[in-house]
């Protein structure tokens, strides 16, 4: 095995673990697949970069380099703001569509096929907005450090696998330990006898948008950080996105970030032994693997 | 100076579908600490009339009041801030949450302060959850699981308390502790409403039982002697056999 390809997909599957929480979230809960995740992902990127060009012409300091990064505090911020602005987006989608759809209490297919419809309309509204040009949050080169045994990994990576085991072990403490967490976990088992026990089912539907738009806020600022901002950048994570959601069982965060990990790894030896142009095989495999062996998923619990 | 009764219906018809009522104007008030039991064929609408009560079927027509506050389109999640508890027949506990954590979520609604001090108490009234509860409620046994539902209700202290066909998939012999659960449970100030199949053991426990026949009160009275009443095999009977004829 590359030791440098497990580097890689360990820091690609950052990105796909912190999606797939997302979209396990939201999933237990509202109870279809959201295929509008993705395109909150590439919202979150452009919020964050439209707030940290705003910043960076406002304050030209705040775009100094922090330390050995490639990005001054204008991103970190930005990613602040992105994470309430893609929370806004997710509730206003969720008024005008999702809620409308539950309240007529539509089936599954048709949730699904709403929830199409919200991906096409948001990726092409940030195409008319920005095109298809990508775009980068920094244009300072970064050389990566040796971490030795062959591996060499750039701080921006790094950083963001710091990050996305803070964040996802921050999710799991939420819903494990708090009573917002509790009454999620209640919710996504049985919502009328959660909603008899006193929750306010509705609510714990807003908290869930927050939480999985915020989620993917963060995906995608790290996505745009390391790889580059697109308007299909969403669209190009949805399948490894669903892959790990599955895969580490839905419902559970910490197996939605490990199947991250792993199909991003995955991934990464794949492109090393048989070529990039099978990369998005490899999810599509492991996938059908899960369903067909283990539909439950790594941590799923079962039916 | 009047005093409002735990719970009043009156005129309520209640149902799945606007045109096609189930419950069909009951009339029903519950003063106090009593345990009344609701009786009645398959079909009766019993299930139907409480499920209304807890905000679960839609109302149609009529009141449901609480404590003498009009409850009738409070949704299910505030009418237990209003006092009203409802274990459901099925599915009444949360199977992937601790038994701890079925508490505490029932907890979450009270003050910070005195979530701890009911979780306690109700441990005090069920010490075998007590002694279980890091263990996964969907690992119970059938009795231990309705014992955990009662508990997770009680832990609002409800002026009210209905019961969907508690003793359904029991056996007898747990069936008759949960029953005399629910006589400590009354003698502690709550209302109950106990929905019923098994006559014999509701009578046994219930100070008072409604009898209801197709969406609607054919009798109330004491429950006492009523077991051997021939006016219950009669309602029953006799809508069995109204609904026999009735051409298809």
């Amino acid at each position: 095995m590359n030791p440098q390809g497990l580097m890689d997909g360990l820091v690609a599957g950052t990105t796909i673990g912190l999606g797939a929480v997302g979209i396990t979230l939201t999933y237990s809960i509202l109870r279809f697949s959201n295929f509008a995740h993705g395109e909150l992902i590439s919202w979150g990127a452009y919020f964050a970069l439209c707030v940290a060009a705003l910043l960076g012409a406002a304050f030209g300091f705040l775009t100094t380099p922090i330390g050995p990064f490639s990005f001054g505090w204008v991103l970190p911020i930005a990613a602040i703001a992105a994470v309430a602005l893609n929370a806004v987006l997710a509730l206003i989608v969720d008024a005008l569509l999702f809620s409308r759809l539950r309240a007529r209490n539509s089936t599954v297919i048709i949730m699904v096929m709403a929830s199409f419809g919200a991906a096409l309309t948001l990726r092409n509204l940030l195409e008319f907005a920005f095109t298809g040009k990508p775009q980068y949050y920094t244009s300072a080169l970064q050389i990566a450090i040796r971490l030795g045994g062959g591996i060499r990994a750039t701080p921006d990576q790094l950083l963001a696998l710091v990050v996305a085991v803070a964040v996802v072990g921050g999710v799991h403490l939420l819903l494990t330990r708090t009573a917002i967490g509790r009454s999620m976990r209640a919710v996504s088992e049985n919502p009328q006898l959660a909603d008899l026990a006193g929750v306010n089912v509705r609510q714990v539907i807003r908290i869930v948008w927050v939480l999985g738009a915020g989620l993917a806020a963060v995906a995608g600022v790290m996505a745009g950080l390391l790889i580059q901002i697109r308007p299909e950048m969403g669209l190009d994570l949805l399948l490894p996105l669903f892959a790990a959601a599955i895969l580490g069982g839905i419902g559970s965060v910490p197996g939605a970030m490990l199947a991250g990990l792993i199909i991003g790894i995955s991934e990464a030896l794949a492109v090393a032994a048989v070529g990039a142009q099978w990369r998005a095989g490899v999810s599509f495999v492991i996938l059908i693997a899960v369903l067909l062996v283990r539909p439950r998923g790594l941590f799923g619990r079962p039916e | 100076m009047t005093t409002s009764a735990a719970l009043t219906t009156r005129g309520l018809v209640a149902g799945y579908e606007r045109g096609l009522p189930i419950v069909r104007g009951v009339d029903f008030t519950l003063s106090g600490p009593e345990l009344v039991a609701i009786l009645g064929p398959n079909g009766a609408g019993k299930s139907t009339f409480v499920k209304a009560i807890a905000g679960l079927v839609p109302i149609h027509e009529g009141t449901v009041m609480l404590g003498g506050v009009d409850a009738t389109s409070v949704p299910p999640h505030e009418k237990i801030r209003h006092g009203l508890a409802f274990v459901p027949q099925t599915e009444n506990v949360f199977a992937t949450l601790s038994i701890a954590d079925n508490l505490r979520l029932a907890a979450d609604i009270l003050p910070k302060a005195g979530r701890a001090r009911q979780i306690d108490r109700v441990c005090g009234m069920f010490p075998d959850l007590a002694d279980r509860s890091g263990r996964r409620a969907g690992a119970l046994s059938g009795g231990q699981r309705q014992m955990l539902a009662i508990a997770r209700a009680l832990i609002v202290e409800p002026v009210v308390l209905i019961l969907d066909e508690p003793s359904a998939g029991l056996s007898p012999k747990v069936v008759g502790e949960v029953f005399a659960r629910l006589g400590e449970v009354k003698r502690s100030g709550v209302a109950i409403i106990l929905v019923e199949q098994n006559i014999k053991a509701a009578l046994a426990v219930a100070d008072r039982a409604v009898i209801l026949v197709e969406g609607q009160v054919r009798h109330e009275g004491a429950a006492a002697g009523l077991a051997d009443d021939p006016l219950v095999a009669e309602l029953y009977l006799g809508a069995r056999r109204e609904r026999t004829m009735t051409p298809a």
